[in-house]
C-alpha cells in the first residue's frame, strides 16, 4: 500500500479575507510558530506519504517562500517530495483570466500531473485541517471497506451560521454516504461535518477528473458523488479527535486563544508521539524575558524579548515588548513591535506590525481589533 | 580542520557521555555551532570535524551538515573518526597526530591555506580576514591571539611579538608573561609548510605530537614567518563548570557583546520540531532565556532554560541552566546549578545553595532521577553513582 497527497492551497481564502489578502489560507500563520498547511503536511509525513502534489492558485508567494525545498518536513527528496502545481496558463488561451474555484476545477487543471501518479491511493486535503491525526488509520479503513471515496467527517453541533459553511453527510449504520448537504442554510443541531481530507483510490480520482473534463463538471460534491451515490461505494471515517475548523476571523481567535486554556487541545496537536508538527526552521535564538517582565498564560516562539506584561497572548517570533507595555488577550504575529508604555486588549497584529510607545489599542471578543502586514500604529 | 575530539575532563559528568564540543550552551545550541557557524559564514565550505571522545552525540549532532548548511554535493562536512590503516590502527594522539593521520583528506581537496579550529569556545570570528591578514603578511602561519590581563596570562599560552604582530617568542602558561597575547587556539597554515612539519614531527618519537608544544616552537626556532592575528571581541573559553555557567549568563547581560540574534553573523544550530513554549497562570519569569517546548508553571530568575524544560507549580529556579528535557517538580527548588539533560528533580527537593562568593555551582547529570525532598548541598557534582551512594535516585 502506497498514497500520495494533494493539497488545495487557497480554499477558503475567503474565510478569514483579513489573513489572506496577501497570502494563501494555507501560508496563514497560526499558533506562534506554523502556517496552517505545516499541519496537512506534518500529518501527511507523519502518515509515510511522501509524494505530495501542492495545487496553489493566487497569492503564492508567501507559501513558495514557506515551503522552499519542503527540507523542513523531509520533503526534498530524489524520488517524490513536494511539488508545486501553480495556475497553468497555456500562452494562446482565450480565457486567461479564468481560474479553478472549486476543488474539482483544480483537479482538472491539474490532470496531467494526477493521471501520473503511480501510489494506490490519494488523500486530498484543504490546508486549513488543524489537527493531528493518522492518515493511515483513514487509508486502512478505506482499503478494508474497498470504498472508491471515503470522506473523513467529524460529528459535531453546529448553529447556523456554521452549518451554512459547511459540508454535511448522512449516511447508513454502515457508513455509506447517503446524502450531502452543501452549505445548508437552513440546519442546525448535530452532524457529521466533512473535515476535507478525503482518500480515494487513485484509478478511480483518475477516471473521475478525466470524467469531469469530458463532462465540464465542476463540483466533486454535486457532480460526481451525489451523481454516482447510489452504485458507486462511498463512506464516511469518523474521526473523534482535536479538529479546528476556522471559518471567520473569529474562529481564528477562539480556536488560537483554545490553545492557551485547553490544554487538551495543546496536546492533542504537539504532544502527540512520534507525530510531531514540522515548520520552517527560522534558527531564532530562545526568547529573552527582562528583568520586569510578567507573563502568564501565553504561548511565546522562539526570538522574542519580553521587557513587558503578557496575559494570555500568542507570541510568534521575533516580537518585542517594550518596558511598561501590557498585552492581553492578543495575537502578535512574527516580528511585531509593541512600544514602551503601550497597552493591547484583544488585537491581532500582522507580521512586521509596530505599535508605537503609549499607544492604547482594543477590541472586542467577538471582533478582534486588526492591525495589517506591516502597518505602524 | 576542526579539533573535536576533546573529552572536556574539567566539566565532569557533563561530558561524562559526550564530546566537550556536543555540550548543549545558550538554551539551544551546542559548543560546535559557534566555530561550524563562523566556518560558513567565513565562506569556508569544506570542514573535516575530527572526532575521538564519546562521538555519538557529536556524529548525531552534525549528521550531513545541513544545519549549517554545509550538506554539499561537493565538499561540506565531514566527520573525520580515527582509522584502522594497513599498519594498524591508532587513536589521535594529540592535536598535531590528529591533523597528521587526516592528511590525505587535506590532500583531496588541495588548498592553499588550513585553518586549525578547537570545538571549546564560544565567540564570532570572520576566519576570512585573519586569512587575508595571513596573506598580506606572507606569513607561514599565524595564530589569532587575545588581550587577556597579566593576571590571566599565565594559564594562555603567551606570543611575544614585534611591533608589526611577527611572533619572536613562545612560552606555554609563563609564570612571569612578557606579554598578554594570549593564543585561542586558531591557526592558519600554508599548507605545504603544515605537511612538511606535522610529517617531521611524526617522525619524531620524543614529541607530544600537540601544535602548541610542538610544532609552533619548531616553526619559531627555525624562523619561519609567524604572526599574531589580534582578536577583539567576545571570546569564552567553556571548559569548566565556572566558565560554561558564566558563558550562560553572559547571554541575559543585556549589554553582552556576544549577540546571537545578530542577522549578519547567524549562529545555526540543529532544530528539534518542538512546539513553541508554554507560560502558565501561576509562572513569574525574569531576566531568563527560555526556549520551544518548555512548559513553564513556576518561578524563574536568572536562568537559561533548553528546549523541553517543564517547570511545575511552586518550583524555584535561580541562577541556573537547565538543559533539555529536565523536569522539576512541584515545589523544588534549584539554585545555582547545571541540570544536565532528562534529569528528573523530585516534588519539594533543594538542589544547590544560594549564589554567593564561597559557593560552588552544583551539577546534576544526565537521566537521573532524583527522588522528592531530596537535598543536595551546594557545590555537589552529582552523577548516577553519587545518588544511589546517597539513597537519592527513585529507581
Amino acid at each position: 500500500m502506497s498514497a500520495s497527497g494533494i493539497i488545495f492551497s487557497n480554499i477558503h481564502d475567503h474565510n478569514i479575507p483579513e489573513l489572506t489578502r496577501l497570502r494563501t489560507m494555507a501560508s496563514v500563520p497560526y499558533a506562534c510558530r506554523y502556517r496552517f498547511i505545516d499541519f496537512t503536511l506534518s500529518n501527511m509525513v507523519n502518515s509515510n506519504i511522501y509524494n505530495i502534489n501542492l495545487i496553489t492558485h493566487l497569492n503564492y508567494q508567501s507559501l513558495m517562500d514557506h515551503i522552499g525545498s519542503g527540507k523542513d518536513w523531509d520533503l526534498a527528496r530524489r524520488s517524490g517530495g513536494i511539488k508545486l502545481l501553480p495556475p497553468y496558463i497555456t500562452a494562446y488561451a482565450s480565457n486567461t483570466n479564468a481560474q479553478f474555484q472549486t476543488r474539482l476545477e483544480a483537479l482538472k487543471g491539474v490532470s496531467y500531473s494526477i493521471q501520473k501518479i503511480t501510489d494506490d491511493y490519494v488523500v486530498l486535503s484543504d490546508c486549513d485541517v488543524i489537527c493531528n491525526v493518522d492518515l493511515n488509520d483513514i487509508i486502512d479503513y478505506h482499503i478494508k471497506t474497498d470504498a472508491d471515496i471515503t470522506v473523513a467527517v467529524k460529528t459535531m453541533d453546529l448553529t447556523p451560521e456554521q452549518a451554512r459553511i459547511n459540508v454535511l453527510y448522512e449516511s447508513d449504520p454502515e457508513g455509506r454516504i447517503t446524502d450531502i448537504l452543501s452549505y445548508p442554510t437552513n440546519f442546525s443541531g448535530k452532524a457529521d461535518v466533512a473535515l476535507n481530507i478525503v482518500v480515494m483510490k487513485t484509478e478511480y480520482l483518475q477516471q473521475v477528473v478525466l470524467d469531469a473534463v469530458a463532462h465540464n463538471y465542476v463540483s466533486m460534491t454535486r457532480d460526481v458523488m451525489a451523481r454516482n451515490m447510489k452504485h458507486a461505494n462511498y463512506r464516511i471515517y469518523k474521526y473523534d479527535g482535536y479538529f479546528a475548523t476556522i471559518t471567520s476571523f473569529a474562529e481564528y481567535y477562539t480556536h488560537s486563544m483554545d490553545l492557551l486554556t485547553n490544554p487538551a487541545a495543546r496536546n492533542a496537536l504537539f504532544n502527540v508521539k512520534n507525530r510531531p508538527i514540522y515548520t520552517k526552521v527560522r534558527n531564532s535564538v530562545p526568547s529573552h524575558y527582562g528583568q520586569n517582565s510578567n507573563v502568564q498564560n501565553s504561548m511565546i516562539a522562539d526570538g522574542c524579548d519580553i521587557q513587558g506584561t503578557v496575559e494570555n497572548c500568542i507570541l510568534f517570533r521575533g516580537v518585542k515588548i517594550g518596558r511598561n507595555a501590557t498585552v492581553k488577550n492578543s495575537i502578535l504575529m512574527q516580528d511585531t513591535i509593541i512600544g514602551d508604555g503601550a497597552f493591547l486588549n484583544h488585537v491581532i497584529t500582522d507580521k512586521n506590525a509596530v505599535v508605537r510607545d503609549n499607544r492604547m489599542l482594543a477590541g472586542a471578543e467577538v471582533q478582534p481589533f486588526y492591525i495589517t502586514k506591516g502597518k505602524m500604529v | 580542520m576542526l579539533l573535536a575530539g576533546g573529552q572536556g575532563s574539567r566539566l565532569y559528568t557533563l561530558t561524562e557521555k559526550t564530546a566537550k564540543p556536543a555540550v548543549p550552551y545558550g538554551g539551544k545550541y551546542r559548543i560546535i555551532d559557534f566555530p561550524m557557524s563562523n566556518c560558513v559564514n567565513s565562506g569556508i565550505y569544506t570542514v573535516g570535524v575530527l572526532t575521538q571522545y564519546q562521538p555519538l552525540v557529536l556524529n548525531e549532532y552534525i549528521g550531513s551538515g545541513s544545519p549549517w548548511d554545509l550538506d554539499r554535493s561537493q565538499s561540506g562536512a565531514t566527520v573525520l573518526p580515527p582509522y584502522q590503516g594497513k599498519d594498524g590502527a591508532d587513536w589521535y594522539k594529540g592535536t598535531a597526530n590528529a591533523i597528521y593521520q587526516n592528511l590525505n583528506f587535506i590532500r583531496r581537496y588541495d588548498p592553499d591555506y588550513v585553518l586549525i579550529l578547537s570545538g571549546d569556545h564560544i565567540y564570532k570570528m570572520d576566519y576570512n580576514k585573519m586569512l587575508e591578514a595571513h596573506k598580506a603578511k606572507g606569513a607561514d602561519c599565524t595564530i589569532a591571539v587575545l588581550e587577556v590581563s597579566l593576571e590571566e596570562a599565565s594559564r594562555f599560552g603567551i606570543m611575544n611579538t614585534d611591533d608589526d604582530m611577527k611572533i619572536l617568542e613562545f612560552e606555554e602558561k609563563p609564570k612571569v608573561p612578557k606579554s598578554t597575547k594570549a593564543s585561542m587556539g586558531i591557526y592558519i597554515f600554508n599548507r605545504d609548510i603544515l605537511e612538511k612539519y606535522l610529517i617531521a614531527d611524526e617522525a619524531d618519537p620524543n614529541s607530544s605530537k600537540d601544535f602548541g608544544k610542538n610544532i609552533i616552537p619548531n616553526m619559531l626556532a627555525d624562523g619561519c614567518g609567524m604572526y599574531a592575528y589580534p582578536f577583539s571581541g567576545y571570546w569564552k573559553d567553556v571548559g569548566t563548570i565556572q566558565s560554561l555557567w558564566e558563558a550562560n549568563m553572559d547571554l541575559l547581560d543585556e549589554n553582552s557583546e556576544l549577540d546571537l540574534g545578530d542577522r549578519d553573523w547567524r549562529i545555526y544550530s540543529r532544530n528539534n520540531a518542538v512546539p513553541p513554549h508554554f507560560v502558565g497562570g501561576y509562572a513569574k519569569i525574569t531576566n531568563s532565556l527560555i526556549t520551544e517546548g518548555c512548559e513553564i508553571e513556576g518561578i524563574v530568575e536568572n536562568s537559561v532554560l533548553s528546549s523541553g524544560v517543564k517547570v511545575a507549580r511552586g518550583a524555584y529556579i535561580k541562577d541556573s541552566v537547565i538543559l533539555s528535557g529536565v523536569t522539576i517538580g512541584e515545589g523544588a527548588t534549584v539554585n545555582y546549578s547545571i541540570i544536565d539533560s532528562d534529569t528528573t528533580i523530585g516534588a519539594g527537593a533543594v538542589v544547590g545553595r544560594t549564589r554567593s562568593a564561597d559557593e560552588q555551582i552544583t551539577v546534576i547529570g544526565s537521566d537521573l532521577n532524583i527522588i522528592p525532598g531530596a537535598d543536595i548541598p551546594g557545590g555537589t557534582m552529582v552523577n548516577r553513582e553519587w545518588l544511589k551512594d546517597n539513597k537519592l535516585s527513585k529507581e
